[in-house]
């Protein structure tokens, strides 16, 4: 499978030699791979190997050392975010003093919303209905995390960029995410998700992206990231 | 599916600080009573002669708010930090600049507007001539602002480090002093029956200049410091 699809319509998301390095020390890359619409993919790696880091640069937040993040064809800078990115990561950007709904209404300000779908549809939706009003400190972590998807139901958002989005959820709560990414890669949306193994996208084969610590002062080593398919299990 | 549009973004930002203020309005009040302790401990330092709390009277309280102010600076885009909503907002499809003024104007209101209103109480507790008082209350309107934009601004470069407290008080003082000799320099010349209105000019020159510049270097700022 080729790295960067060269159809006529540039894709969603592109990465081309893409690296980051902290300090003068690699962190990952460099990176090269693409992805349209409906296309989910893993981003594989143990603890440390710049899997956060990998979906801040994606989103705008970090600057590349080297190489460009495309965007529809565009390339991405802090200067010019794109609207289109909807991060969540390991912060959820929540108020604790807040209610869910509040803080969701909040997010609805900042981001806009997807036509035929409220706050409430989107907690209920998320199985939160009936905590609406609570203090989100009051809340489990897991159910935090599922008003930060609840987030992402409501903004209008084509690439979703998910950090762990299995971490302290349930079975239940897994499965949601799964039911979540499905929904939006068939309403044309991608998304791009780590995770460092334990949990798995379980429905389809998406393609994965693994990511190992970067060899300080060695370009020959080849990278081990080109996306390709998941062995069908 | 439409972004929405900016003036919303402001709105909810203004909506969520407020509540997240009314929340939190213990510590809200603190810079308060800091102001109102400050002022009501000079007497006590200095005896009670009106003669010698009238002179240091606008002087006292002009430092008093400006030191209350710096207090509740360090919090003004920690927390946000901390929770990720600085990201959120960074990567919003608004102008950073202008949901960050949102930020500072909130700060103020909250902040500095309540020791404004507190302001003739504190006149009346060091003997302030009452004709002074107009020309102190327009001094901290416009002084105040300006004590909110320039420390915002000093916020986004220190917010990212630990512990950033002190050296957040080293960037903003000396920026500020020019504030304090003119708004308290304002003060004391209406109470010796010189011309006043220059130097509040100057502040309001500033200010003008602040509202417009600040918001910018303060999203420049933050996204440094956030990288």
């Amino acid at each position: 499978m080729p790295a960067i699809d060269l159809a006529d319509t540039p894709p969603l998301l592109a990465a081309r030699a893409l690296a980051y390095a902290r300090n003068d020390e690699p962190i990952f890359g460099p990176l090269d791979f693409a992805l349209g619409a409906g296309d989910v993919v893993l981003i594989e790696g143990d603890n440390g190997s710049g899997k956060t880091t990998l979906l801040k640069v994606l989103s705008g937040l970090l600057e590349p050392t080297s190489g460009e993040v495309l965007l529809n064809g565009a390339v991405l800078t802090l200067a010019r975010l794109s609207h289109q990115v909807a991060l969540l990561g390991h912060l959820l950007g929540l108020k604790m003093e807040l209610s869910a709904l509040q803080n969701l209404h909040f997010a609805v300000g900042l981001g806009g919303i997807r036509p035929g779908i409220t706050p409430q549809i989107a907690l209920a939706g998320v199985g939160l209905e009936g905590y609406e009003d609570q203090p989100l400190r009051l809340l489990s972590a897991g159910q935090k995390k599922r008003v930060g998807l609840a987030r992402l139901l409501l903004v209008p958002a084509a690439l979703w960029l998910l950090d762990e989005p299995y971490a302290n959820l349930d079975r239940d709560g897994i499965g949601l995410v799964n039911r979540l990414l499905e929904t939006h890669a068939r309403r044309g949306g991608a998304a791009l998700i780590t995770s460092h193994g334990a949990y798995a996208y379980t429905s389809g084969t998406p393609r994965r992206i693994a990511l190992s610590p970067a060899v300080p002062n060695d370009g020959s080593r080849p990278s081990a990231l080109s996306p390709q398919p998941s062995p069908s299990a | 599916m439409k972004p929405g549009t900016t003036s919303a973004a402001c709105v909810a930002l203004l909506k969520r600080d407020l509540a997240l203020t009314w929340r939190r309005r213990g510590d809200a009040l603190n810079p308060l009573l800091f102001a109102v302790i400050v002022v009501a401990l000079f007497p006590f330092a200095l005896g009670p002669e009106p003669a010698v709390l009238e002179r240091i009277a606008a002087g006292t309280i002009f430092v008093a708010v400006l030191l209350a102010g710096l207090l509740s600076l360090d919090g003004l885009f920690r927390s946000d930090l901390e929770d990720g909503s600085l990201e959120q907002l960074v990567l919003s499809p608004h102008p950073l600049s202008l949901l960050l003024a949102c930020k500072i104007a909130i700060h103020w209101l909250t902040t500095a507007l309540p020791l404004i209103l507190i302001a003739p109480l504190l006149a009346l507790l060091l003997h302030l001539p009452d004709a002074v008082l107009p020309v102190l209350l327009a001094a901290l309107a416009l002084a105040t602002p300006l004590l909110s934009l320039i420390g915002a601004i000093c916020v986004a470069l220190t917010v990212g480090m630990r512990r950033s407290g002190m050296l957040l008080t080293l960037l903003v003082l000396p920026l500020l002093v020019p504030v304090l000799i003119f708004g308290a320099g304002a003060c004391n010349a209406a109470q010796s029956g010189l011309p006043y209105i220059a130097p509040l000019l100057w502040l309001g020159a500033w200010l003008a200049l602040a509202l417009v510049l600040a918001p910018l270097a303060t999203a420049t700022a933050l996204k440094i410091s956030l990288t």
